[in-house]
């Protein structure tokens, strides 16, 4: 439990997949001009997060690992298929993230008003690919772990492009030098947030 | 200029996909810590978004339109692989430098952007210039933010000192700062800084 709760506080503040490794730039950038819309995008993020990791943990386990192969039989157990992650981790986003977009739309009418724009953006987040791929490298043991990991940086985004959108509503009305307007401050004031996120880097858990 | 050379010179400067377009930023800020690896990464980026050009580019007829997404996500993770394979059979440190962002490169947006804006409604071989013009653009981005915080950060060039030993001993200090993550934002900030300052035409209003 403890260990549990260690790799979600680390996920959102210390590894912040937006801060501490660039993940989801684009959208990050695209799609914070206010808030409101990136409350949307953040909220689809974790969602959609807290599904491919867990799922992609265990295809990675029982598929793709070396010798993950072996509950087929013994002949089985030098297979090593862990070549082919890329295109199974992508497949497997792409396709929940159709697959989580017909069943918010089918259940959930008021949620899809709210999310449904934003889902197909999601196959192409970076952050969703980088969090099976970390999921993958960091060896995580258990799927309580793989999921906890996978919210956890969902709940980083989410805090990350909420907190961007926000300065950029007020900057707007800010006397910013010409050429750094929209973009170019922005860049710079997400460099500045990173050295603040950079202090979390000293709690030890 | 010819129709065909601008479409490799344009995207170097005026619609340059990182800071113009605003596309690809998450693997163009974690690899620039040293140069080598920047460099390895541009030439794996250039690499991908030419063929997978040229590759939609022959398909394009055929391509259903609902499915297209997918088809795409398939033909550039195929070619990631190979690039993937590539490195770590032949430059085995540089791929370890550079983790998961080999595989993040199928997610990278400037790839995607490119397949949909242009290679999906011209020929193979505009394509194909397209995709190595874009892949020219990105790389320049990332070895100039390379360049600079390899210089201040480690005071090195490729590996090799440039800060003469004289220095250091006269007290000089390397920036611990440029080597870490929010550095490479600040950087890119300014590039755009200096770029939209001298080409008034890409201010935004």
């Amino acid at each position: 439990m403890e260990n549990l709760l260690n790799i979600f506080i680390k996920s959102i503040f210390i590894e912040n997949l937006v801060f501490a490794y660039f993940l989801g730039m684009c959208s990050y950038i695209a799609v914070s001009k206010t808030v409101k819309t990136a409350n949307g995008l953040g909220l689809a993020v974790i969602f959609v997060m807290g599904i491919t990791v867990p799922v992609n943990f265990l295809l990675n386990k029982y598929v793709l690992e070396a010798g993950a192969l072996q509950w087929l039989g013994s002949s089985f157990s030098e297979v090593d298929l862990s070549f082919l992650s890329f295109i199974i981790f992508i497949a497997v986003i792409a396709s929940m993230v159709q697959l989580v977009e017909m069943i918010v739309e089918k259940f959930a009418p008021a949620l899809y008003a709210n999310l449904g724009i934003f889902l197909p953006l999601i196959a192409v987040n970076c952050a969703i690919l980088g969090a099976s791929l970390f999921m993958q490298e960091r060896a995580y043991q258990t799927l309580g772990e793989a999921t906890v990991f996978g919210l956890g940086s969902g709940v980083g985004w989410f805090l990350a492009i909420v907190a961007i959108a926000a300065i950029r509503e007020r900057i707007k009305f800010s006397n910013v030098p010409p050429a750094l307007k929209g973009i170019g401050i922005t860049f710079i004031i997400t460099g500045l947030m990173g050295i603040g996120f950079m202090a979390f880097m000293g709690i030890k858990l | 200029m010819s129709k065909l050379s601008k479409l490799v010179t344009d995207p170097i400067n005026l619609n340059n996909p990182i800071t113009v377009q605003v596309l690809g930023i998450c693997s163009a800020l974690a690899v620039t810590v040293k140069l080598e690896p920047a460099v390895v990464m541009s030439l794996s980026v250039t690499f991908v978004i030419a063929f997978s050009n040229v590759i939609i580019s022959l398909l394009r007829n055929t391509i259903p339109t609902r499915i297209r997404i997918i088809v795409q996500l398939v033909v550039i993770a195929f070619l990631v692989i190979i690039v993937d394979q590539f490195l770590k059979a032949f430059v085995y440190d540089v791929s370890k430098q550079l983790s998961v962002f080999v595989g993040l490169i199928i997610t990278n947006c400037i790839i995607m952007g490119r397949l949909e804006a242009f290679a999906l409604g011209n020929k193979p071989f505009p394509a194909l210039l397209d995709g190595i013009g874009n892949g020219a653009g990105y790389g320049i981005i990332l070895i100039i933010v390379a360049f600079f915080r390899e210089l201040f950060g480690s005071g090195t060039i490729w590996g090799l000192q440039v800060i003469p030993q004289a220095l250091y001993d006269a007290g000089y200090e390397n920036n611990g700062l440029m080597i870490l993550p929010p550095m490479a934002l600040i950087v890119v900030g300014a590039i755009i800084w200096i770029q939209r300052g001298s080409f008034k035409s890409l201010q935004e209003k």
